[in-house]
């Protein structure tokens, strides 16, 4: 596999690198591997802090900046970062009126946030959590580590950054978040595997003829293999179980994403078939993104992330944003 | 007979753990490949290598401090879920310790059920769930029933390694309930599972250590 990389044990610190001379309105903390804003803001308000393995770009650097994230953690690729690093991100953005950590749920992830946030706590550091499940394709929660946390994230860390910077206080802000993970699901597939740099192969095989329903974001088996199809039917695969799982009917901020080895007018083209079928299933599409927002590598394929909203949610969702991944109003 | 363990065994016993994860870290990442990421064998070794690393830059003289010295060092070298995992293993067994020098029989197998209490705390682990609980909870059971049967140290952590050991070959026909393993459901079952067979290096070589220091 080909990649634009020099030693593959580097990568997440020339990556970083690049971050820092190309984005000069973020501060990067290359021991800890942490992308904080240049100018912090205004003290008293809360502060949002996420992060976990390398990977997914722009998730989650990318989202640091005036109306998302204050400080995003970056663990190696596909591993979730280490209790002590994501201390000091959270120590580094604290503005004295406390600090969210979002969490995508996976074993390792919520392991280290959870220590980290009592490490916080003994420092005096108020520490509020939510941890995000949205993945419909883990069908069964009760004997497995839950839901992963995929595409909802993204939603997620914009609609609590815009509550953050309003000035709301941590109580209401988990609760805004806790309810965000509530009324939002997905559900990805894969055309391709992808590839670990420091693997130097495809996580796993498969066939040219053949596509992957249900993955995550790490290159983990999804729920079933099935010959390709043409993407009519792969938006039905993946409108259908979101819909089977939660009444979405109303107005709704859907995300088509690319995984990060799809074109744009691939993306587009899905965009307009799930648009058509979530429209006729009663869901009023109130705000879109289309592109690559939480990706896996060079993993060919998208995802499909439907959040209910309502006139809050789209005024947050409206809110000024600054980011390198995400930018409107500002 | 031997009455108790002191820090230069415990200090011993993290060498051997050293030793051992490195040498069977292709075996350990084997078994999570089958099933998890590919990575446990890597981690672990590195995450042993710093705390050696660190220990040998001055090691704290009580059991405590070294105990909680290994706990904090995985904790922010290993990453994933093994990291919090055996660094919460580690910190309550040196909370349970205290600031001693040696610990006798009694006392190790309350830091070792500390740990274990910890590891179930952190992890929500329940046995049969396929993880390192499968190893750790019949050999702390194990040593706890030696002590109580007049067992001295050698022959209790003895009792201990081996009741992991089985604990582990146990895991292999379960279907895992946690981790990332859990995702593959009926496919799981067939693989050990990697977390007990590093916790079971864990007490193997806790039993070379205490049978070497009271030679």
């Amino acid at each position: 596999m080909k990649k634009l990389i020099n030693n593959p044990a580097d990568v997440l610190d020339e990556s970083l690198r690049g971050v820092a001379l190309a984005h000069p309105e973020l501060s990067v903390d290359f021991e800890n591997h942490v992308i904080t804003r240049a100018t912090p803001k205004d003290a008293g308000k809360v502060a949002v802090v996420s992060g976990g393995g390398s990977g997914h770009e722009p998730l989650h650097g990318g989202y640091v900046g005036p109306g998302m994230l204050d400080a995003a953690v970056a663990g190696e690729v596909f591993t979730s970062p280490t209790p002590d690093r994501v201390q000091a991100a959270t120590k580094a953005v604290d503005r004295g009126a406390g600090v969210l950590h979002i969490v995508k749920n996976y074993t390792g992830d919520v392991l280290n946030f959870e220590m980290a946030a009592e490490l916080a706590e003994m420092e005096g550091i108020e520490v509020g959590t939510v941890i995000v499940d949205d993945d419909v394709a883990v069908q069964d929660s009760l004997y497995t580590a839950g839901r992963r946390g995929v595409g909802l994230t993204v939603l997620l860390e914009k609609l609590v950054g815009a509550a953050a910077e309003e000035g709301q206080d941590l109580a209401s802000i988990v609760e805004l978040a806790t309810r965000i993970n509530g009324q939002g699901r997905s559900m990805g597939m894969a055309l391709t595997s992808c590839t670990v740099p420091a693997a130097g192969k495809p996580t796993f095989d498969l066939p040219d003829d053949q596509m992957e329903i249900g993955i995550g974001i790490h290159g983990e088996p999804g729920r079933h293999r099935e010959p390709l199809a043409p993407a009519s039917e792969i938006a039905r695969q993946l409108v259908e179980p979101i819909l089977a799982d939660l009444d979405l009917t109303g107005p709704a901020i859907v995300m088509l994403n690319g995984m990060g080895g799809s074109p744009l007018i691939e993306l587009y083209l899905m965009y307009g078939e799930v648009a058509a079928l979530l429209e006729k299933a009663g869901v009023q599409i109130a705000r879109t993104l289309v592109g690559d927002y939480i990706t896996s590598l060079d993993m060919a394929g998208c995802s499909l992330t439907v959040l209910k909203a309502d006139d809050e949610l789209l005024r947050l969702w409206d809110a000024p944003v600054n980011t390198p991944g995400l930018r409107w109003g500002a | 007979m031997m009455a108790s363990v002191d820090t230069a065994a415990l200090l011993d016993w993290i060498h051997r753990f050293r030793d051992v994860v490195t040498e069977k870290r292709d075996w350990l990442t084997e078994l999570d490949s089958a099933i998890g990421d590919a990575d446990h064998g890597a981690n672990m070794a590195r995450g042993m290598d710093a705390v050696v690393a660190k220990l040998d830059a001055g090691a704290p003289a009580t059991a405590d401090e070294l105990l909680k010295t290994v706990g904090m060092t995985l904790v922010s070298s290993v990453g994933g879920a093994s990291g919090p995992l055996y660094g919460t293993l580690f910190l309550r067994m040196g909370m349970s310790a205290g600031p001693v020098t040696e610990l006798d029989a009694t006392a190790l197998a309350a830091s070792l059920r500390a740990g274990l209490d910890g590891i179930v705390a952190r992890g929500k682990a329940e046995a049969g769930d396929k993880t390192m609980f499968d190893a750790m909870a019949p050999a702390v059971d194990a040593l706890d029933a030696a002590i109580a049967g007049g067992a001295d140290l050698v022959a209790a952590t003895e009792a201990a390694a081996q009741a992991a050991a089985a604990g582990r070959d146990a895991t292999l026909p379960l279907v895992a309930r946690k981790g990332r393993a859990s995702y593959l459901g009926e496919r799981s079952a067939g693989h050990l599972d990697p977390g007990s067979a590093s916790t079971t290096l864990l007490l193997e070589t806790l039993a070379q250590a205490t049978a070497d220091s009271s030679r």
